[in-house]
């Protein structure tokens, strides 16, 4: 009687000492830019999501879509995964969602245009629905933004504690004639993802990807 | 205008340092002789503190080594009676193995004694001798009167009959002897036998001598321990020492074999009980680990205790044969399901590794199928092996751990011993230190005025030797109230 007595003792202090639950989930959305030539460094993209998936752990969630004409719809996002709690079930969730990249790779085509804002807003979107701990949306593009005429992309969305990261910013032709609309570009996105709470990060080097996840 | 300004007197800051400084001294001057009373009385007052401090801190050391020593007789008390207990009991079991055959002995040895005696007996009778009259018929034989045939024929039937009687004289004998060699041959494996049980008996009173002089010894050494000799105390001192240090050796190395259990089982227990939950900022898993190795440690003490080899639980000891065998067989059937259910999460914690290893090859494009290695069941059957073995070797943790938890009571005693020794020391010299720092400033003080001590010393002088040469007159000041001492 005594030890049972103990026993609940210990467990509630151990549930008091516990206090708020802390998520330490992770949350990655990777937007994936297939309009123009921009298509053909998609081989790149495959060593960031393979990283990536390496990265996370049991309990995290992974979703990739591609950006093109119109990028704020489900039907965009090439693959999704919340890794399970049991670590053998998560790496069998890991190399099916490797697989399927695969397909995607093997069947992509160039977009003719580039809706970056509307992937950006599905991230979100899915971001919050899953709720992780930590949340980070990659954004694998040139960054140069081509809207088809008619669709609206003029929202304010908010980024709060949302880690932004764009991937192999690649320079345009234009750019090199003008360097300055590179640096635009750049600040450009960076002010709207600041001002909106959100946290901005370039990475070009794709052999320094340690900081990728890491705040 | 600045706060120095308003010290400077005239225009010359020397000026105004040497008439302040004149204030000063003079000031040190008046006041000398409660400026001393005051600092003679603070150094005494922290000296007094000190010393009392000091005093009563010997006290609670004394106190202290009186309960160490109460303890360290305690405990020496209590395990040598263990031994002494244990050394009866070695003693009734060879007695009640070796001596309570005795009778049966004895009777055997009577028995073997009885039958050598009568073989003996029968060997002592007298054989047939050996027939005397052989020279009588050898002297019938050389009569010279065979010439007679009368006589011839009756001296040569004589002589047949007397050989003849011979003949079965000798045969008689040799039959005899031959009887005797027998009855002698059959005494001998009985002498070997007495041999043997005498032996044996030897044996078993000599290894009773054995331990009753270990007793003996031991008894000496309880006596010194009751009567409280330093002999005792010192004996025992350095026996709890000696005993600390091994046993906190011995621990150390079971930590270590509760670590790589740990690290055995704690990656599968997260397919248990998943690797996304925490508790605090601990992961469940974690703690499900470590739980089940801390039952495991919990019944290898509880299996000590039942075998009666430790005694960190009065209660267990005290149980019952049948309810203490009952809890043996408990313990032991849980440290092995224990045991099993590790080999299994080690054997899992393998398939597991392999798992992630090729998830992570194929990540990097590598080949998966490289991995795979003949010599991977090797790895795999030794992390089973450490996890089935590994629980039971914790179990003998408990007895280091009594030995940790007994002489680590003494240990901490003599420490404490030992601090508050310094700490009584160190007061000791702080409130010597503290008198002789107040006569310090006392001179120190009197140096800073040693212009007006000069003069009012030569003021003396001076009066002293007037006085010397005229004598006060009656009803003069001096005469009547004395020098004025400032």
């Amino acid at each position: 009687m005594k030890l049972r007595n103990y026993a609940v003792l210990g467990l509630f202090v151990l549930v008091g000492c516990s206090g708020e639950p802390v998520n330490r989930t992770t949350g990655v959305y990777m937007l994936l830019d297939t309009s123009g030539t921009y298509a053909d460094e998609i081989g790149k993209a495959q060593q960031i999501i393979s990283y990536t998936l390496a990265q996370l752990e049991p309990g995290d969630s992974f979703a990739l879509a591609r950006i093109d004409t119109g990028s704020f719809s489900e039907k965009d996002i090439v693959a999704k995964v919340s890794l399970d709690t049991r670590p053998s079930t998560s790496n069998a969730q890991k190399r099916q969602f490797l697989a399927r990249v695969q397909e995607f790779v093997e069947s992509v085509r160039p977009s003719p245009y580039t809706d970056i804002t509307g992937g950006l807003l599905q991230a979100l979107e899915y971001l919050d629905e899953k709720d992780p701990g930590t949340k980070t949306i990659l954004i694998f593009s040139d960054l140069k933004e081509d809207l088809k005429e008619g669709y609206v992309r003029d929202i304010d969305a908010r980024f709060d504690n949302v880690r932004v990261v764009a991937l192999n910013v690649t320079k345009l032709r234009s750019d090199n004639i003008d360097p300055r609309q590179y640096l635009d570009r750049l600040d450009a996105w960076r002010q709207r993802v600041e001002q909106s709470g959100g946290t901005w990060r370039v990475i070009n080097d794709l052999d320094n990807l340690e900081k990728l996840l890491r705040t | 205008m600045m706060l120095g300004e308003l010290f400077v007197i005239g225009d010359s800051p020397v000026f105004s340092v040497l008439i302040w400084g004149a204030l000063f001294i003079t000031f040190l001057y008046l006041s000398r002789a409660p400026a001393r009373r005051l600092i003679l009385s603070l150094s005494r007052l922290g000296y007094q503190a000190l010393r009392l401090g000091a005093a009563a801190t010997v006290q609670a050391g004394k106190r202290l080594e009186a309960r160490n020593r109460e303890v360290l007789l305690a405990s020496g008390r209590e395990a040598k009676e263990r031994i002494i207990e244990r050394e009866f009991e070695r003693i009734g079991a060879t007695v009640e193995r070796d001596l309570s055959r005795y009778p049966e002995i004895q009777r055997t040895l009577a028995e073997s004694i009885q039958r050598i005696e009568d073989d003996h007996q029968q060997t002592s009778d007298v054989p047939p001798e050996v027939p005397g009259w052989t020279k009588a018929v050898e002297a019938i034989a050389k009569v010279p009167a065979k010439a007679d045939p009368s006589v011839r024929q009756v001296l040569e039937a004589i002589h047949g009959a007397v050989r003849k009687a011979q003949q079965q004289s000798l045969r008689a004998y040799r039959e005899s002897s031959r009887e005797r060699h027998r009855l002698l041959s059959r005494m001998m494996p009985e002498w070997r036998r007495i041999q043997n049980t005498l032996g044996e008996m030897l044996k078993a009173v000599t290894s009773l001598l054995e331990r009753s002089r270990s007793i003996d010894r031991h008894m000496l050494e309880y006596r010194d321990i009751v009567q409280g000799t330093d002999r005792a105390l010192t004996s025992l001192s350095a026996s709890a020492l000696v005993t600390f240090a091994i046993s906190a050796l011995v621990i150390g190395v079971a930590v270590g074999g509760a670590v790589i259990n740990f690290s055995l089982i704690a990656r599968p227990m997260a397919e248990m009980v998943g690797g996304t939950s925490y508790i605090g900022s601990f992961q469940t898993a974690d703690i499900a680990a470590l739980v089940i190795i801390m039952v495991e440690i919990s019944m290898g003490l509880f299996l000590m205790e039942s075998l009666r080899i430790t005694r960190l639980f009065p209660v267990i000891a005290a149980l019952p044969d049948r309810l203490r065998v009952r809890m043996i067989w408990i313990t032991l059937t849980i440290l092995t399901l224990l045991a099993s259910v590790e080999a299994g999460l080690a054997y899992m914690r393998e398939l597991l590794l392999q798992d992630e290893l090729a998830t992570t090859a194929l990540l990097r494009g590598e080949d998966v199928a490289a991995l795979a290695g003949e010599t991977m069941w090797i790895t795999t059957a030794a992390q089973m092996g450490m996890g089935f073995i590994l629980p039971f070797a914790l179990t003998f943790v408990a007895i280091p751990l009594e030995s940790f938890i007994h002489s680590i009571r003494t240990v901490i005693g003599m420490l404490f011993a030992g601090i508050l020794r310094t700490l009584a020391v160190t007061m000791r010299v702080l409130g010597n230190v503290i008198q002789q720092i107040g006569r310090f400033l006392v001179n120190l003080y009197d140096l800073v005025i040693f212009a007006p001590l000069w003069v009012e010393l030569k003021w003396r002088q001076a009066i002293a030797r007037r006085r010397q040469e005229d004598p006060p007159e009656s009803g003069s000041y001096a005469a009547n109230y004395g020098e004025v001492s400032l």
